[in-house]
């Protein structure tokens, strides 16, 4: 977009529009940066009472017993547990979410034909427009009940009596379950970006490759993955930053309970649910300590998600642009 | 590479054929994958169209729901009437300032504010949406205006903002360079070319993007749990008076233990999946024409 060749004569006079057009989309892209900032200034400054007073222990403290001052802080805000139920869940769906994606991103990228793999492609970028309000009641109508139910006992039966955290009784709505639901929600972002990442691979190395004799498998490990493993990291961690943030349909499904459970069979709560689930009824110094809540919460995913894109864009200057499915 | 040999898979030794069926084996697993990853949308799709069929009347479109979740019958016009008040006005918003901070960027490109403005365009992809909610409550609901249509709608924009930006960047991108500089030869200044040239030229994506985005800002729960609060009423004011939506109402209604309230949730989420699974393929199919087209 170089080369603004305007006559000279009447330059002064034509340059104006030129001018303030400018200026005007310049102030609707720094209005940008400037909402960003504003986002976390106002609201440490709202949370700044709670988070001074607790210390590092609001990170590292497990007893959230919140007050109900109007003026002062008198409860005692610790979200470990809260914290704890994030990452954990977080990590149930990515271990769930992340080698189905990259074998369904392989077998459509090198397997399938044509129109299965544009088909596929376009199922599962519906499944990301599937609200998550609908995967809440779902899964708590549903999916977790009557599907989910049945294969935790099995699990804490047999494999619970001797692994750690597997361990029964199993409580209906608990980690695991918020976990695998929360899975089918991050899958379809971390498949578009491998897929997008693996469909670069160049044809005339693949092609190499099959000319030497490998099988399609070969190709795959040998070809294609290697390339595509900072990709496959980048989405990963685009999909860790879509979990770490996923509210309702977590806080509908993973039970509730404000303590560290012993057992990912068992009810907890996360950042995320602790907030929708007990802001309507907080008292003004309750609110105070879930606006810090959701600061942490924010910090911990602009982190990973500034990760994750500086990986993607580092590897492949590859844009991301399935974060707007 | 270290597996490859210099025999053909034709052969048949022992190796190639343990290479052989190693691949068939790889091979059933990735589609054994696929059809796992496909099975919640089959689930989801079907379960809510059964149920929510089920529970769909011409009652539930027309009417509100009754004072006492126990009770059966009525229905969530006031959460559709929410939905469209406040994603519209969030539309209004976000799409102007979005498609303007996109122009930026490809426009100005040697701004040194536009590599900034796009990396954080991004990372506001990522914010979460609840934390969008509180910093709306904290700013906009403790100020003056309170729980309302315009602090709901506010909250969307902030959603759906960075979602147009990145799709309008993408597409102004694929405008070619030759119909700017055909625009810039016939004496046009830059800020013609854009809305003249640039801007009718991308039309279609740009509307794909927003449409998107409208699409993600409609089925959104949490931000609105802390901006908008939940009606029981058609409310129309824009500020003084807390609004519902078909997400604030399907949660309330599915958290409850009362089977009238589950039918009604049901019911509730066909329609907002029909809104917002409309909207996504429309907006795809949109899109894929303006590719087939060519010049983008």
């Amino acid at each position: 977009m170089a080369a603004t060749g305007i006559s000279s004569g009447r330059r002064r006079r034509l340059l104006r529009p030129d001018e303030i057009f400018r200026v005007v989309l310049g102030v609707a892209g720094a209005g940008v940066l400037a909402i960003l900032a504003t986002m976390l200034i106002s609201t440490t400054v709202q949370a700044w009472p709670v988070l001074s007073r607790e210390g590092w222990g609001f990170v590292t403290g497990s007893v959230w017993d919140p007050g109900t001052s109007r003026s002062e802080i008198t409860g005692e805000y610790g979200a470990l547990a809260f914290v704890v139920g994030t990452l954990v869940t977080s990590g149930i769906a990515l271990a769930v979410a992340v080698p189905l994606a990259v074998a369904v991103a392989l077998y459509i990228t090198q397997a399938a034909p044509r129109r299965v793999a544009a088909g596929l492609t376009y199922t599962i970028e519906l499944l990301a427009a599937v609200p998550s309000v609908v995967f809440g009641l779902w899964g708590l109508l549903f999916f977790v009940p009557t599907v989910l139910r049945p294969l935790m006992d099995v699990v804490a039966n047999t494999l619970g009596t001797f692994v750690p955290f597997l361990g029964g009784p199993v409580v209906t709505y608990n980690y695991f379950a918020a976990g695998i639901v929360l899975s089918f929600m991050v899958m379809p972002i971390v498949m578009a970006v491998s897929r997008e990442v693996m469909a670069g691979t160049p044809v005339t190395e693949i092609g190499a490759a099959y000319a030497l004799g490998a099988t399609r498998w070969e190709v795959m490990r040998h070809v294609v993955l290697p390339r595509a493993r900072p990709g496959i990291i980048g989405a990963t961690m685009l999909g860790l930053g879509r979990a770490l943030g996923e509210t309702i349909a977590v806080a509908m499904l993973i039970g509730g309970s404000q303590q560290i459970p012993s057992s990912v069979f068992r009810g907890g709560q996360s950042m995320a649910g602790i907030i929708a689930v007990t802001f309507q009824e907080a008292a003004p110094e309750n609110v105070k300590a879930l606006i810090g809540v959701g600061v942490l919460l924010f910090v911990i995913t602009v982190v990973v998600n500034m990760a994750a894109r500086l990986i993607v864009w580092a590897t492949g200057g590859y844009v991301a642009k399935e974060q707007s499915l | 590479m270290t597996i490859m040999t210099s025999r053909s898979l034709h052969d048949a030794d022992p190796a190639a054929l343990r290479r052989r069926r190693r691949d068939r084996i790889v091979t059933v697993v990735l589609v054994g994958a696929v059809a796992l990853a496909v099975m919640p949308l089959v689930m989801i799709l079907f379960e809510v169209v059964r149920r929510g069929v089920g529970a769909m009347s011409w009652e539930f479109l027309t009417s509100v729901q009754p004072f006492s979740q126990r009770r059966p019958g009525g229905g969530y016009l006031h959460g559709l009437v929410g939905t469209l008040y406040m994603v519209a006005i969030a539309s209004l918003l976000s799409v102007p300032l979005g498609i303007g901070a996109a122009t930026f960027v490809v426009e100005y490109g040697q701004s040194r504010l536009s590599p900034l403005i796009r990396f954080f365009t991004d990372v506001m992809t990522g914010v979460p949406s609840i934390f969008v909610g509180l910093f709306i409550y904290s700013v906009v609901v403790q100020g003056r205006i309170g729980f309302s249509t315009l602090a709901g709608a506010l909250a969307l924009s902030l959603l759906m903002l960075p979602i147009v930006a990145r799709s309008a960047e993408e597409v102004l991108r694929l405008v070619p360079d030759d119909l700017r500089n055909a625009a810039y030869g016939l004496g046009a200044h830059r800020w013609q070319v854009v809305t003249r040239v640039v801007w009718p030229a991308a039309s279609n994506g740009l509307v794909t993007g927003a449409m998107l985005a409208v699409a993600r800002a409609a089925g959104e729960t949490a931000p609105l749990l802390l901006t908008a609060l939940g009606a029981f009423e058609i409310v129309t004011r824009l500020v003084g008076e807390a609004q519902t939506a078909l997400p604030l109402l399907i949660y309330s209604e599915a958290r409850g233990p009362y089977e009238a309230a589950h039918a009604r949730a049901w019911a509730g989420a066909l329609e907002l999946m029909l809104l917002v699974l409309i909207l996504t393929i429309a907006a795809r199919a949109l899109s894929r024409r303006t590719t087939r087209n060519g010049n983008g």
